[in-house]
C-alpha cells in the first residue's frame, strides 16, 4: 500500500520533471530560433523546421548584405513622406498647404516642361505606322520614322534590337559626338546605348570592380555626389573614395584634393576609377577646360580609369562658362594622352532641353577600352537583351535633330531655345533669391538643374535630431509645413558640420518664385524657433 | 623570394614622378632621364593595380631601351581595365541566345549585303523568341494607345476609337505633367499596378492580389535579376544556392554567375516530355547542401527552351517541396498564354498555392514574373514586365523598393503597354472585336506552328522532338555521328555548336546549340523558335531536315 503510494509519487515527480524539461526545451528552442533568424542561418537547422512554424527564407538577416547598404536619398524617406502627404491631401485632410511641390528630382515634364513636338511626332509614327498616311505629320518626321522602322526587325519597335543598340542609332550618335567635339573621330563600335545613363554607369562600375580586401577596387567620387554612385558602389561592395569639391570656389575641383584622397585610399584599397560629374550634380558647377586637362593628366599619371558623367552637357547657363567634353580635351592634349587614357562618357535623354526621363534612354562612349574587355562588355549587356527601343528612337532624334532646311526645324528650334532660356533665367533667379536669405548661401548655378545652397542651422536644431541628420530634420519640417519636397545635403555627402539641401530649378517661373519665397519664410521662422 | 620580386615591380618614371609628388618629394624627371633610369622599384606598401607578372616582362624589355623618353613610358602604360583586372564574375557569364553563333549570323548578313555569294540569300534568325522580327503584327489597340500617349494631340483625331483615347487619357493622367516623359514611382505607376493586380485576380479565379505586391520591371529579365540579387548572401559553404532546371533559359545561369551565387542543376526528364520529377529535385538539393546554402528554386512554366506545360498536380508537388525544404520559389511564367497542346492548361503557381490552403499560402515565399515580350503580344522591344511577390518579409520589401528606386523607374512606354495587356478591350468597347480577332489569330497560328514543327522534325531520322506543349520553342535531341563529335572536340567546340555553326554557314539558319542551355551529358540538342511565318517555317524545317541528313552522311 505504502509502496504503491510511493511509486505513485515517484511517477508524479517524474511527470513534473518531464514537463519542466519539455517547457525548458521549448523556451531554449524559441530563443535559439530568434538567434538563428537574426543571423544568416546554417542550412540544416532551417530545413528541419516544421512547415507551420517556419521563418521566412528571405529576411533582413539573410538577404544580400550589400543591398542593405545601398542608399538613394533622391527617392528616400522624404519623398515617401511627400507621396503620403499627397494622398492625405486627396483624402481631404487639412494641411497648411494645398499642393506638394516635388523639387527633389530633375523631372522636367512633371514640372510642366512641354515635350519637343518633333520627338513625339516621330515616336507616335513609329508606334503606329498607319499614321504615316496622315498628312498632319510633317514630311521630315515621316522620313525619320521610316528610317528607324527599317532598322528594326520586322519594321516594328516591338522587336529586340542588337544588345549594343540599333546600328544606325549608334552611327547617328557617333556623328553627333564628332560634330560636338569639332571633328574628333568617333567610332560607332565604341557606342553602347543604355537604359538611361544610370544603367551605363552601373554597368561600367560592375566591369571595373574586382579584388578582395586591400586589393578591392576603389572608386573616387566627388562629395557632394549624385547618390547613384554611392548606391552602385555599395551594391558592388566596391570601396568609395571621397574627394571634396571646394564650396568656397564655386564647387570647383582641385587636383591637390584628388591626390590627397588617392593617397589616403591606397592604404586600404586599390584605386582604379575616377568619376567626374560635369556639369555638376547636385552642385551645378561647370568645369573649366584647364581643370579637365588637369584631371586627365592626373588620371594618366595615377593609372585611373575615367568616368565622365556628362548628362547635363546642354545645361550651361553662366556667362563665361562652356561645356567641354572630356573626350575633346583628351584628344586635344595629344596622342600621349589620347592613345592611352581609358575614358567612358555618359549621356542621356532625360536632361538638357529634352527632359524625357520616362523613356530611360542614354548612351555611353568607351575610349581606349581593351578589346578583350569590350567583348566582355558586349556579352554582359547581351544578357539584358536590349535597351528599350522607344528610348533608342528618342536618342536617335536627339542626336539627329531637324536640319535648318527641314519643315520641323523652326518649331524644334523655338522649343529648344525657349526651354534652355527659361532654365537659364530660373538658375539666375534661384541663386539671387536664396542669397537674400540670411543663413542661406548659394553658389551660382552655372549649369545642370539644381541649386545646392548651404544652410546655417541653429545649434538647438542640430541638437534636436533624434537619429536624424540635421538637414533631414530641416527638410522634413519644411515638407510638413509648406509642402515643398527637397533632398537634404546629407544624402549627397558634405563636409562635416555643414548642411545643405538640393532643389531643382525646374518649376515654372511663377511657381518657383512662390517656392523660393516659402523657403525664405520657413528658414527665418525655423531659425527663430531654434535660436 | 617571389614576394620580393612582386613587391619590386618596375614602374615607368612618369608614375614615379606622380608617386613622389604625392609624398611631397618633387622629383626632376629630366634628371631621372639623364641617369637613364627609366624604371625604379615600387617600394610603396600597396602595389599598383594593373601590374602583374606579365607586366614585369614588359618592364624588363623596357630596360633594354634605356633612352626611352617620358612620353613613351606613359604611352606604354598598361591599361587599367584588362581581362585580368576586370570583375572575375563577369568573365564567367555566358549567354548563348546572343552568343558567338548569333554574332556570326550578323556577320553573314553583312556579307550578304555586300554581295558576297552564299548558298542562301537570307539569314533566318530562329535563335530568339523575337515575334515581331519574325513578321508577327503588333496588336492594333496597343499601338494606337501608345501613339496617343506619345503625341497627345492625336486625341482629337477621329481615326482613333473612343476606348483607345480613354485608355490613353487614363495613363497620361497618372503621369507627372501628363507626359510619359516624366519619371514614375520606382515600383511603377500606381494605376498600372492596380490593373495588373485585377488581371491576376481574374486569371486566378478571384484569389486576391494586392497592388503593393506588384513591381513593374524592365522586361521579366530585370525582375529575375533583381530578385536573385536580393537573395544572394553568405560566403563559402553558406553562399546562396539557386536551383534551376537543365535545360534552362541562360539568363538564370548568367545572373547566378554575375552574382557569384551557386548554380544547382536539376534535370528535366526528356523521356517524359521534359517533366519535372520531385525525386530529382531532392537529389539535386541533397548533393548541394554539402557545399552551399540552397535557398531558391526557379521554375520556368511553360518551359523555355523545352516547351513543356506543368500539370496542376506537379505544381502542388513543387510547392510542397519548397515548403518542406524552405526554398524561396521563383516562377517564370512569361509564356502563360502560350499553351497549345490539348489537355494542357496553364496554372499559375500563385493560384495553386492559394488552393493548397493557409498552411501553404501563409508561408511559402513566391515571386512570379510576367512580361509584354511573349504570349500574343510579342512586344520585346518595349521591355515591359512585372513581378508579384507573395509572403515577402515586410522589411525585405522595403529593401526591394529602395533597391529599385536607384534605377529611378522602368521605361514608361513599357509600363503603358503593361497596362493595356492587363486591361485589354472589353466586350462592348469599340476595339474589342478587332483585338480579339488579332489575338486569336496569333495564338491560333502559334499552335499550328508548334504542331507542324514537332511533326516535321520527328520525320527526320536522328532527330527526336517532344511535343511543343507551350512557349515558343522546340528543343529536339539530335544524334551526332562519332566522327563529328571527335572533330568538334578537336576544334575545342561543343559538338552541337559545331553542328549549328555548319548549319548556319550552309543554310543561313541560325539556331542555338543545346550546350548553351545545358543538357544531360552525351546528348545534343538545339533550340529553334516556332515563330517564322508558316510557309517560311516549312522551308526552314525542310532545310534543317536536309542538312541533318547530309551532315550525318558526311560524318558517318
Amino acid at each position: 500500500m505504502v509502496e504503491s503510494a510511493l511509486s505513485n509519487i515517484y511517477i508524479y515527480i517524474y511527470i513534473y520533471i518531464y514537463i519542466y524539461i519539455y517547457i525548458y526545451k521549448i523556451w531554449v528552442s524559441s530563443v535559439g530560433r530568434r538567434r538563428v533568424f537574426s543571423n544568416p542561418p546554417p542550412t540544416h537547422e532551417m530545413t528541419e523546421n516544421s512547415v507551420v512554424h517556419r521563418g521566412k527564407v528571405l529576411t533582413l538577416g539573410t538577404m544580400n548584405p550589400s543591398v542593405k547598404r545601398v542608399e538613394y536619398a533622391v527617392r528616400g524617406p522624404i519623398v515617401q513622406r511627400a507621396v503620403q502627404l499627397e494622398q492625405e491631401l486627396k483624402q481631404g485632410i487639412q494641411k497648411p498647404f494645398t499642393e506638394v511641390i516635388k523639387a527633389n528630382i530633375g523631372d522636367c515634364h512633371a514640372m510642366g516642361q512641354q515635350p519637343i513636338t518633333f520627338f513625339r511626332q516621330v515616336l507616335a509614327l513609329c508606334c503606329y505606322p498607319d499614321l504615316l498616311e496622315d498628312n498632319r505629320f510633317p514630311e521630315d518626321t515621316k522620313t525619320r520614322a521610316r528610317r528607324i522602322l527599317q532598322a528594326c526587325g520586322g519594321g516594328s519597335l516591338g522587336s529586340y534590337s542588337a544588345s549594343q543598340g540599333i546600328e544606325i542609332v549608334r552611327q547617328d550618335v557617333a556623328r553627333y559626338i564628332e560634330k560636338r567635339d569639332g571633328g574628333i573621330p568617333c567610332n560607332p563600335d565604341n557606342i553602347y546605348l543604355t537604359t538611361g545613363a544610370s544603367d551605363g554607369i552601373t554597368t561600367m562600375l560592375k566591369l571595373l570592380v574586382s579584388g578582395e580586401g586591400s586589393s578591392r577596387t576603389g572608386v573616387m567620387i566627388s562629395i557632394p555626389q549624385y547618390p547613384l554612385y554611392s548606391a552602385a558602389l555599395a551594391e558592388l561592395s566596391a570601396v568609395q573614395i571621397s574627394y571634396y569639391l571646394d564650396e568656397e570656389n564655386c564647387w570647383s575641383l582641385a587636383v591637390g584634393e584628388l591626390q590627397h584622397a588617392l593617397e589616403a585610399a591606397r592604404q586600404y584599397c586599390r584605386p582604379r576609377v575616377l568619376c567626374i560629374i560635369n556639369p555638376g550634380n547636385p552642385t551645378g558647377q561647370v568645369q573649366s577646360r584647364q581643370c579637365i586637362e588637369d584631371v586627365i593628366k592626373f588620371a594618366a599619371e595615377q593609372n585611373l580609369f575615367l568616368m565622365a558623367d556628362e548628362v547635363y552637357q546642354d545645361n550651361v547657363y553662366a556667362d563665361g562658362c562652356r561645356f567641354h567634353s572630356f573626350k575633346k580635351v583628351l584628344f586635344e592634349m595629344g596622342s600621349k594622352y589620347s592613345d592611352q587614357v581609358e575614358l567612358v562618357s555618359f549621356h542621356s535623354t532625360s536632361k538638357c532641353y529634352m527632359g524625357e526621363c520616362g523613356f530611360r534612354a542614354g548612351y555611353m562612349e568607351v575610349v581606349n577600352m581593351d578589346p578583350e574587355v569590350k567583348v566582355q562588355l558586349t556579352k554582359l549587356v547581351s544578357v539584358r537583351l536590349c535597351p528599350p527601343v522607344p528610348g533608342q528612337v528618342l536618342l536617335d532624334l536627339v542626336v539627329n535633330p531637324p536640319l535648318p532646311e527641314e519643315p520641323s526645324y523652326r518649331t524644334f528650334f523655338e522649343e529648344r531655345s525657349a526651354t534652355l532660356a527659361m532654365l537659364a533665367e530660373k538658375a539666375r533667379m534661384t541663386q539671387q533669391i536664396l542669397n537674400e536669405v540670411p543663413g542661406i548661401t548659394c553658389n551660382p548655378v552655372q549649369g545642370a538643374m539644381y541649386t545646392f545652397p548651404r544652410i546655417q542651422l541653429p545649434p538647438k536644431a542640430i541638437a534636436q535630431e533624434k537619429g536624424q541628420a540635421p538637414d533631414m530634420f530641416y527638410c522634413m519640417k519644411l515638407l510638413e509645413e509648406t509642402g515643398i519636397c527637397l533632398v537634404p545635403g546629407s544624402g549627397f555627402g558634405q563636409r562635416d558640420g555643414t548642411y545643405h539641401f538640393r532643389m531643382t530649378i525646374l518649376p515654372p517661373t511663377d511657381k518657383l518664385k512662390i517656392v523660393l519665397a516659402k523657403i525664405k519664410e520657413f528658414h527665418q521662422s525655423f531659425t527663430e524657433q531654434y535660436s | 623570394m617571389s614576394i620580393c620580386v612582386l613587391r619590386a615591380q618596375m614602374l615607368p618614371c612618369k608614375t614615379v614622378l606622380s608617386w613622389t609628388r604625392g609624398t611631397g618629394n618633387r622629383c626632376d624627371i629630366a634628371r631621372l632621364r639623364k641617369c637613364g633610369v627609366c624604371y625604379v622599384p615600387n617600394l610603396s606598401p600597396v602595389s599598383f593595380p594593373s601590374r602583374t607578372l606579365s607586366n614585369l616582362a614588359t618592364a624588363h624589355s623596357g630596360l633594354a631601351r634605356r633612352e626611352m623618353a617620358e612620353n613613351e613610358a606613359l604611352s606604354r602604360r598598361q591599361k587599367v581595365l584588362t581581362i585580368d583586372t576586370m570583375n572575375a564574375n563577369i568573365k564567367k557569364v555566358e549567354y548563348a541566345v546572343r552568343g558567338p553563333i548569333v554574332q556570326r549570323a550578323v556577320q553573314i548578313e553583312k556579307e550578304l549585303k555586300e554581295g558576297v555569294k552564299k548558298p542562301f540569300n537570307e539569314v533566318i534568325k530562329a535563335n530568339i523568341g523575337d515575334a515581331h522580327a519574325m513578321g508577327q503584327r503588333p496588336v492594333t489597340f496597343f499601338r494606337q494607345v501608345l501613339a496617343l500617349c506619345s503625341y497627345p494631340e492625336l486625341l482629337d483625331d477621329d481615326k482613333f476609337p473612343e476606348d483607345t483615347k480613354y485608355r490613353a487619357q487614363r495613363i497620361l493622367k497618372a503621369c507627372g505633367g501628363s507626359s510619359i516623359g516624366a519619371y514614375t514611382a520606382s515600383q511603377g505607376i500606381e494605376c498600372v499596378r492596380q490593373d495588373v493586380s485585377r488581371y491576376i485576380e481574374r486569371r486566378d479565379g478571384g484569389v486576391p492580389c494586392d497592388p503593393d505586391n506588384i513591381y513593374l520591371t524592365t522586361g521579366a529579365s530585370d525582375g529575375i535579376v533583381t530578385m536573385l540579387k536580393l537573395l544572394t548572401a553568405g560566403e563559402g559553404r553558406t553562399r546562396t544556392g539557386v536551383m534551376i532546371p537543365i535545360p534552362q533559359y541562360p539568363l538564370y545561369s548568367a545572373a547566378i554567375a554575375e552574382l557569384g551565387a551557386v548554380q544547382l542543376n536539376y534535370y528535366l526528364d526528356e523521356d517524359k516530355c521534359w517533366g519535372l520529377d520531385i525525386s530529382e529535385l531532392q537529389r539535386s538539393l541533397q548533393a548541394a547542401s554539402k557545399h552551399c546554402n540552397p535557398r531558391v528554386l526557379c521554375i520556368i512554366n511553360p518551359g523555355n527552351p523545352t516547351g513543356q506545360v506543368q500539370s496542376r498536380e506537379r505544381i502542388e508537388d513543387v510547392i510542397r517541396f519548397a515548403a518542406k525544404e524552405r526554398l524561396f520559389l521563383m516562377a517564370d511564367e512569361v509564356y502563360q498564354d502560350n499553351v497549345y497542346a490539348e489537355g494542357c492548361k496553364f496554372y499559375s503557381f500563385k493560384k495553386v498555392l492559394y488552393e493548397m490552403g493557409p498552411e501553404y499560402f501563409n508561408t511559402v515565399e513566391l515571386a512570379s514574373f510576367h512580361s509584354t515580350s511573349k504570349c500574343y503580344m510579342g512586344e520585346c522591344g518595349m521591355r515591359g514586365g512585372y513581378m508579384e511577390v507573395i509572403n515577402m518579409d515586410s522589411e525585405v520589401k522595403a529593401q526591394l523598393t529602395k533597391l529599385v528606386s536607384v534605377r529611378l523607374c522602368p521605361p514608361v512606354p513599357g509600363q503603358a503597354l503593361m497596362a493595356l495587356v492587363t486591361n485589354s478591350p472589353q466586350p462592348g468597347e469599340p476595339s474589342h472585336a478587332q483585338f480579339l480577332k488579332e489575338r486569336t489569330a496569333t495564338l491560333g497560328d502559334l499552335a499550328q506552328k508548334a504542331k507542324l514543327t514537332e511533326e516535321i522534325l520527328n520525320t527526320v531520322p536522328g532527330i527526336r522532338c517532344n511535343p511543343v506543349q507551350g512557349a515558343m520553342y522546340s528543343f529536339p535531341q539530335i544524334t551526332l555521328p562519332e566522327r563529328a563529335i571527335r572533330e568538334a572536340k578537336e576544334k575545342g567546340q561543343a559538338p552541337d555548336m559545331f553542328y549549328c555553326m555548319k548549319l548556319l554557314e550552309e543554310t543561313g539558319i541560325c539556331l542555338v546549340p543545346g550546350s548553351g542551355f545545358g543538357q544531360k551529358e552525351g546528348t545534343y540538342h538545339f533550340r529553334m523558335t516556332i515563330l517564322p511565318p508558316a510557309d517560311k517555317l516549312k522551308i526552314l524545317l525542310s532545310k534543317v531536315k536536309e542538312f541533318h541528313q547530309r551532315f550525318t552522311k558526311c560524318y558517318s
